[in-house]
């Protein structure tokens, strides 16, 4: 079983990427799609996408691995929202957002947006410009890990 | 700014299985929105990760995915009319007013049709015409476009909208309070189907065409209400005499009541009521009265006059549901 998911982890992530950095990151975007069956159940399947459509709910991955020697310390992801995306959800992976271009971040719930009329709003995950998760503790030598977000194509 | 941990427990691969578990638990209904992301423009992602190996901050990108955003075919026709359109029998150029919004994300061309017999209604108006507006939002022959299908189908951009105008006749043979259903239905050129079907290569920008929640048609529809008036004249006479009974002898005098009668949801105009005097008998000089008001034998700014052979009130407009009396006098000779 390992071996299996290692080689797909292997198909994932390009080769230059492992060989140049101690860390390697990997971004994989796939899309959702929803069939129902002849039951009336909803199926979803998950596509690696060459295009989308406006309304189409993307699955942004992000496999990172430290190949290094070194434990790696600060260890710190971000992601920029593409522009033409709309950020929904973040599964359980519970990262820090921005919604004010990255210069502040926190959780969702605690982040406000300003009002044309001076009050503040409570953010809504539409609002999400970049999201981001930071690290506790180092990343162990061969520690591997997925973070995962969601967002629909606006 | 590194406040909280968050995110880094899970030192290790998820198994495929479980996330996908995970999605398809959390996942809602796919839903199209309204034009959105430009077909033909790409989504690029790109993530970074900064860490410290001993060494100070190290700084490192992802590798970055693009994806072409692809044309989705969607369109929406909403009738203008709120309510019923009067019309009248046999009436010619009567006018539905609906409005036709690309709602996909690229430029497309919309085909037009009318269906005037899907039923439902009491009659089928007949189409004649179907007009695209200039911008003004009112129907002007001489100055909106004639649409001819196949010719000068409309063109429209993400979210634009062009106001389209119906006009049809209302056949001879129908009643009052009659009802005719016309729908207008705009069809993406590009190709029709169910959500989801693409369209090879087809889309703005060079990616596909896909045909998106409106199944790339849509339709609204609008409908007449006939409207008619009918009018009912009824004739009376009294006669009285000098003897004090009802007696037609000469001198006796003959008042003539006519009641006019309009039914109907509709309204008649220009209606007046002619009598001719009857021979042997002689018009009583400023006998005629209109709802028991006397009215003048000249023809003038009153609605009564008498030319000397026959008496006339014009009566103007009267709305279904009135009724109008007239009176005059004559004397036997």
């Amino acid at each position: 079983m390992r071996t299996v998911l290692f080689l797909l982890l292997a198909a994932l992530m390009p080769a230059q990427a492992l060989a140049a950095n101690q860390v390697a990151l990997d971004n994989a975007v796939f899309v959702e799609r929803v069939s129902t069956d002849a039951e009336g159940k909803q199926k979803i399947l998950l596509e690696e996408p060459k295009v989308v459509v406006p309304g189409d709910r993307l699955v942004f991955v992000l496999n990172y691995r430290n190949a290094g020697a070194q434990p790696a310390d600060k260890f710190v992801i971000t992601n920029p929202m593409p522009s033409a995306v709309r950020f929904a959800d973040s599964g359980d992976t519970r990262p820090f957002v921005s919604v004010d271009g990255g210069k502040q971040w926190g959780l969702l719930a605690d982040l406000s947006v300003p009002m044309t009329d001076g009050s503040r709003r409570a953010a809504q995950p539409a609002d999400v410009t970049h999201v981001r998760w930071a690290f506790q503790k180092p990343i162990p030598v061969g520690g591997t890990g997925k973070l995962m977000f969601r967002g629909v194509v606006k | 700014m590194m406040i909280a941990p968050v995110g880094g427990a899970k030192h290790r691969l998820l198994p495929s299985c479980s996330l996908i578990a995970l999605l398809a638990a959390l996942a809602l209904p796919v839903q199209a929105e309204a034009a959105g992301t430009r077909a033909g423009s790409t989504i690029s992602n790109t993530a970074s990760a900064s860490f410290d190996t001993g060494g100070g901050t190290t700084t490192i990108d992802s590798n970055r995915v693009d994806l072409l955003v692809d044309e989705l075919l969607d369109v929406t026709v909403d009738s203008s009319n709120p309510a019923d359109v009067p019309t009248t029998p046999g009436a010619t150029g009567q006018l539905l007013t609906f409005s036709v919004t690309n709602n996909g994300n690229g430029l497309e061309a919309f085909g037009l049709t009318t269906i005037a017999n899907a039923g439902g209604d009491n009659y089928d108006p007949a189409v004649t015409q179907i007009y695209l507006d200039n911008g003004d939002g009112l129907f002007d022959a001489s100055t909106d476009t004639l649409y001819t299908p196949g010719a000068n189908d409309p063109s429209l951009n993400p979210d634009q909208s062009i106001t389209v105008f119906v006009l049809a006749t209302t056949p001879g043979t129908v009643v009052d309070g009659n009802r005719g259903i016309v729908s207008l239905v705009a069809a993406a050129k590009t190709g029709t189907g169910d959500p989801g079907d693409s369209f090879a290569g087809q889309g703005e920008g060079g990616g596909d065409a896909v045909v998106g929640s409106t199944g790339a048609d849509g339709t609204d529809s609008g409908a007449y209400v006939v409207s008619a008036a009918t009018v009912t004249l009824v004739k009376s006479a009294v006669v009285t005499n000098s003897l004090g009974t009802a007696d037609p002898v000469p001198g006796a005098i003959i008042t003539y009541t006519i009641v006019a009668t309009v039914a109907g949801s509709g309204s008649v105009s220009g209606l007046a009521i002619t009598d001719n005097i009857p021979a042997d008998t002689s018009y009583v000089p400023g006998s005629i009265t209109l709802g028991g008001s006397g009215l003048s034998d000249a023809a003038d700014a009153d609605a009564g006059d008498y030319n000397g052979t026959r008496i006339n009130v014009a009566l103007g407009t009267v709305a279904g549901g009135q009724t109008r009396t007239v009176t005059f006098r004559t004397t036997i000779d």
